[in-house]
């Protein structure tokens, strides 16, 4: 019933209808209308993830390990639904840079290195090329089954495959004759008519995709049309399949999570999947470079899923059936029961079509992958090497397209033969899962240096070359070496026994690793190796300017917009002329004068006048360049025409972290500027502060300029007169020099207040705290001052009790009190009998002392400022008596340092005639001109002393309050530190160091 | 013709300081210790010159110069400040307030003889004129 030529001739007619399919794609792309605005296209192409490895291997994967088959599907699905941000970020990265491969990407992110991208390559075509020869295996298998199902099993019994295995031993076959063959020759057509129709391939190959996605639909449905037979027309849907296949005990372990491997598989088998949906060159192909809209990604993350949902309904079914139909005698064909089972019921219309279908699944694979690998193979292995050999003398060739073109098309030829000669010499010991998986290992090596490049800006070229190249070494120790040992070109002893017999190197047990899977031991091993090595290396060694550049890049894709070509970071010119006979020479004539002109319409340039190319133009072409063959030989052919270099590691570092850095720092400087606000409003406040006490000095100097200038007036003038007036009578000399000799003293005396008060509000003057007795001080203070009232003759009377409890205090610093105040009595007296009284009291804490006069007293309205500084009484007691306007300052100032407090206790301007009368009886008779007044009130408690001028009072705490009175010294000492100039004149009574 | 000075201030050397260079100068002196009695004594006698200390008790030497300035009956008295504050704004003050002239403190005898001198010369022009 089926022919060989018949199959040949539908499988040919299939593989014609994808070239009319691709021709029209590429035909709608020329004319302008093409396919690519479509999402549902762009999905499609990308569920050439599902090769006949899923349409046949999957089956045969759930008819030994139940669901074992599914993680290679769920990796993919997590990699969509949740991880989409890294596909998005990868399009963008590939898009900014017209990155045209995986090895372009990972070699341009680590600063345009060739050796990367080449190193790349190499592992891409080791890895890839098993699986591309997995796919010209299945064809081969599932023709060679179809063709022959009639003749070999039928007679035996529907049921007993055992017959067919023996036919499956395809090195016997005649090359000529092998179908797998010429659908090899057939694809390798497809793949360079259609894959290399451009020479830019960072292009998109509408044709090529357009195929893909249509056959994306065929091997969908040919599968859901196989598993609906199966399903409903073999059974009575799921339900029946399912329990059916629960009688068969030997069918029980199909049930579970898979029987022949632990979780430990499950979960290596989905991260090697999520890995491989982005690193497989094919993938990265459909995926991220035939990408023309990052908006189709939001329609993929779904969709892609689905389809994959979908293509995995009828798996265990199918395998279920299968088992039930052929078992035992299956074996290693479970990967066929696809066809075997239609053509067992006789239904070779359905066999026929599953067979296109997994055509499909196979070719669409083989092209992209092809295609893929065939531009890094031209790109990154041999032109690199090619532009190197002098001898070529590439560099003065004319137009190097042809070159390109011819270089790829012999690429696909070269992958695709070493693919069928991989097939034909060792596929047969494997079954379609185990070297698909060891390819999806091969795919994983690139993840590290991918996602290390893409979110971490340290990664160095080093550190990427180290992981790739260790990965690689154990991948290819711990998997490719022993199946190769497995089909024969190495003794199975390796395997079994390791290297020479050292059990330690055992590839499947390294490092006395067992228990695992082959598989997760691989994976744990070389990502060990590979990121190990990646990060360890990328830690230690430095990256040069332009890898730092390209780091940045792709690490900050999203944020540097206007950073993305790295403009700024260029210094190199070169001559338009030169830029565009390079691109001319290797993007073609004609295409290189429409970017170039385009660029020049963009900016507003002509194109004529561009003489030296600015940094912009130099970016430009290198872009150009790169679409064509990679960023890393773009890179090196650039700098052949450029003058100049790179700009300095460290003007990059700068650029960079400023552009990069930009959002930490303006969470930085929102702070700043928080803080800034709060130090503003201190420094404000800290400047009103000093403005004020600024205003407060400048008054201050004035102040004692003018008392200053007081006295020296009255000096100069007098020396002047004496001076001028020789012939002055005697009198009038001697009382002249009188004047002199007296303001000079008020001169010093103000000096040295001044000198005293500064001190005092410093808070650096030594105070020498001893029990002082009152009495004898206030006797010496009037002996100081006797001169004094002696010249005035003023009566002086001293009031002291006997009993008086010694204060602490320092004794000097009270007796300068007691003197002040006496003085500025003496001075205010100016009545016509002048009297002053001093008096001292006992009280609780304390001792009061007051010292009264008979003068005017201090007019109202005074009181409030007769202690501050230079605040003499303008009502001529001060300036008329040369008094310095701080001798009451001073008194306040050691008063409350000594824990008291001084105040005017009556300011009566009333007659100073109306003095009672009245006995002195307590008063002290032991003073230097002293007698007791009569007038004077015998009253204690009252002030005595009624002769209507001012009454000065302070208060000072006793020396036996000891305790007390240290703290209170402690804190008035330490608030006279802090706050020399607090004014206390609120503090009542005697108040002991409470602030 | 002898012409009468005013000298007012409240410090008393300062006073006699002044008398007695004014009486050498052959003026007839007289004496006040505070503004307002400056003013009563200006009021009772105009006198043709008037040496003014700027920091007076009751009334200050300012504003006993505007009250001068601002009675026209006054307004042949030539002024002369002297004043212990020595700065620039306060000079500018005084000059402002009417006064003819602003002497510094601790001034020089002789500078204030000249001074003097010069103004009462112009004053014999002006009345001679």
């Amino acid at each position: 019933m089926l022919t060989s030529w018949f199959i040949l001739l539908v499988s040919l007619g299939y593989l014609c209808l994808l070239f009319a399919i691709a021709y029209y794609g590429d035909k709608r792309a020329d004319e302008g209308r093409s396919f690519a605005g479509n999402p549902y296209i762009y999905t499609l192409s990308i569920a050439v993830f599902c090769t006949s490895w899923t349409f046949y291997g999957s089956v045969g994967r759930a008819a030994t390990d139940g669901i074992g088959f599914l993680p290679v599907y769920l990796g993919p699905t997590l990699t969509f639904a949740l991880w989409w941000f890294v596909l998005h970020k990868i399009i963008r990265i590939t898009k900014a840079h017209n990155i045209t491969s995986i090895a372009d990407f990972i070699s341009s992110r680590y600063g345009k290195s060739n050796l990367l991208s080449g190193l790349v390559t190499v592992i891409a075509v080791v890895g890839i090329m098993p699986y591309i020869s997995l796919q010209l295996k299945a064809v081969s298998t599932s023709f060679a089954v179809l063709l022959q199902y009639q003749d070999v099993v039928a007679p035996n019994g529907a049921n007993d495959l055992s017959a067919l295995s023996s036919l499956l031993t395809f090195s016997e076959v005649p090359i000529l004759r092998d179908t797998a063959f010429l659908v090899t020759l057939v694809l390798a057509i497809f793949s360079i008519l259609f894959g290399t129709r451009h020479i830019d391939a960072s292009e998109r190959h509408e044709g090529m995709v357009l195929a893909i996605a249509f056959e994306s639909v065929i091997k969908l449905l040919a599968f859901l049309a196989v598993g609906v037979f199966v399903t409903y027309g073999l059974y009575d849907g799921f339900g029946d399949l399912f329990s059916r296949a629960r009688e068969v005990p030997e069918m029980n372990p199909l049930f579970g999570q898979g029987t022949a491997s632990g979780y430990g598989e499950w979960v290596t088998t989905t991260i090697l999947s999520m890995a491989a949906v982005i690193c497989l060159p094919r993938q990265f192909q459909v995926t991220v470079v035939e990408n023309v809209d990052e908006g189709h990604l939001r329609k993929a993350v779904w969709l892609f899923p689905l389809y994959l949902l979908i293509i995995n309904i009828f798996v265990l079914p199918i395998a279920l059936s299968g088992v039930m139909m052929f078992s035992p005698s299956a074996g290693n064909l479970a990967d066929m029961f696809v066809l075997t089972i239609p053509l067992a019921e006789n239904q070779g219309t359905l066999a026929l079509f599953a067979f296109i279908g997994g055509l499909s699944a196979a070719s669409g694979m083989v092209i992209v992958a092809t295609i893929a690998l065939s531009t890094m193979v031209c790109n990154d292995l041999i032109m690199p090497v090619l532009l190197r050999i002098k001898r070529l003398r590439l560099n003065e060739r004319g137009d190097l397209t042809r070159l390109l073109l011819g270089i790829r098309r012999g690429s696909i030829l070269v992958i695709l033969f070493f693919s069928y000669s991989y097939f034909r010499f060792i596929g047969e010991s494997y079954t379609l899962t185990s070297i698909g998986l060891v390819s999806f290992a091969a795919a994983a090596q690139f993840a590290p240096a991918i996602a290390g490049g893409i979110f971490w800006k340290g990664g160095t070229r080093k550190g990427a070359l180290t992981g790739l190249v260790l990965g690689f070494i154990v991948w290819a120790y711990t998997l490719l070496m022993p199946s190769f040992s497995r089909s024969g070109w190495l003794p199975i002893e390796f395997v079994e026994f390791g290297p020479a017999g050292i059990e330690l190197l055992k590839p499947y047990a390294l490092f006395g690793l067992e228990g695992f899977d082959v598989l997760s031991h691989a994976l744990f091993w070389s990502m060990l190796a590979n990121v190990g090595g990646y990060v360890a290396v990328s830690l230690l060694s430095r990256q040069n300017a332009l890898e730092r550049i390209q780091a940045a890049l792709f690490v900050d894709v999203f944020l540097h917009s206007g950073l993305r070509d790295g403009h700024q970071l260029w210094r190199g010119t070169a001559t338009y002329s030169d830029l565009y006979d390079l691109v001319s020479r290797f993007v073609g004539e004609r295409r290189s004068l429409r970017a170039f002109q385009s660029y020049a319409r963009s900016r507003g340039l002509d194109l004529m006048r561009i003489g030296e190319a600015d940094s912009d133009l130099v970016n430009f072409a290198e872009r150009l360049l790169a679409g064509t063959i990679g960023a890393a030989t773009a890179r090196a052919l650039i700098g052949t025409v450029v003058k100049g270099e790179i700009v300095s590691i460290e003007e990059v570092m700068e650029v960079l972290g400023e552009a990069s850095q930009a959002i930490k720092y303006s969470h930085q400087l929102e702070e700043k500027s928080r803080e800034l606000e709060a130090a503003t409003a201190e420094l404000r406040a800290a400047n009103e502060r000093l403005q004020e006490l600024d205003r407060l000095k400048d008054d201050f100097l004035t102040t004692v300029s003018h008392e200053l200038r007081t006295p020296l007036t009255s000096i100069r003038s007098f020396s002047e007169i004496l001076f001028d007036h020789p012939k002055l009578d005697n009198d009038e000399r001697t009382r002249f020099l009188g004047i002199v000799i007296k303001e000079s003293e008020r001169l010093t005396r103000l000096i040295n207040q001044i000198l005293d008060m500064a001190k005092l509000e410093s808070g650096r003057t030594h105070w020498n705290i001893t029990d002082v007795d009152a009495r004898e001080a206030i006797r010496e203070a009037v002996a100081a001052t006797s001169s004094l009232i002696a010249e005035d003759k003023i009566d002086l009377s001293l009031r002291l009790p006997d009993d008086l409890r010694p204060i602490r205090a320092d004794q000097d610093r009270f007796i300068q009190v007691i003197v002040n105040l006496l003085a500025n009595a003496v001075k205010s007296c100016n009545a016509a009998d002048p009297r002053v009284e001093v008096r001292v009291v006992a009280q609780d804490g304390g001792l009061k002392v007051s010292i009264a006069d008979n003068g005017p007293g201090v007019p109202a309205g005074s009181e409030e400022h007769i202690f501050d500084k230079f605040q003499q009484v303008n009502d001529g007691r001060a300036g008329a008596t040369g008094g310095t306007g701080l001798g009451l300052p001073i008194c306040r100032q050691i008063v409350e340092y000594l824990g008291g407090e001084i105040w005017l206790e009556r300011s009566d301007t009333h007659d100073a005639e109306a003095i009672a009368a009245g006995s002195s009886s307590s008063s002290d008779s032991s003073g230097p001109a002293v007698s007791p007044l009569p007038g004077f009130s015998t009253d204690e408690d009252e002030a005595a002393f009624d002769g209507g001028g001012a009454v000065f009072s302070f208060t000072l705490p006793y020396g036996n309050a000891r305790q007390d009175h240290q703290s209170g010294l402690t804190q008035a000492d330490s608030a006279s530190e802090t706050e020399p100039q607090t004014n206390r004149h609120e503090r009542p009574g005697i108040s002991v160091g409470s602030d | 013709m002898t012409y009468s000075v005013l000298v007012v201030d409240d410090e008393p050397n300062i006073v006699l300081s002044l008398e007695f260079l004014m009486t050498q100068l052959g003026l007839d002196v007289r004496v006040a210790r505070d503004g307002e009695t400056a003013l009563d004594e200006i009021g009772r006698l105009p006198p043709d010159l008037v040496l003014l200390d700027v920091m007076l008790p009751k009334c200050d030497g300012y504003e006993v110069c505007r009250k001068i300035r601002a009675n026209p009956r006054l307004n042949r008295i030539k002024v002369v400040m002297l004043t212990a504050k020595g700065r620039d704004a306060e000079r500018e003050r005084g000059l402002a307030a009417g006064a003819d002239d602003y002497i510094t403190k601790p001034f020089s005898t002789r500078e204030i003889n000249e001074r003097v001198s010069l103004y009462l010369e112009e004053k014999s022009a002006t009345c001679s004129n």
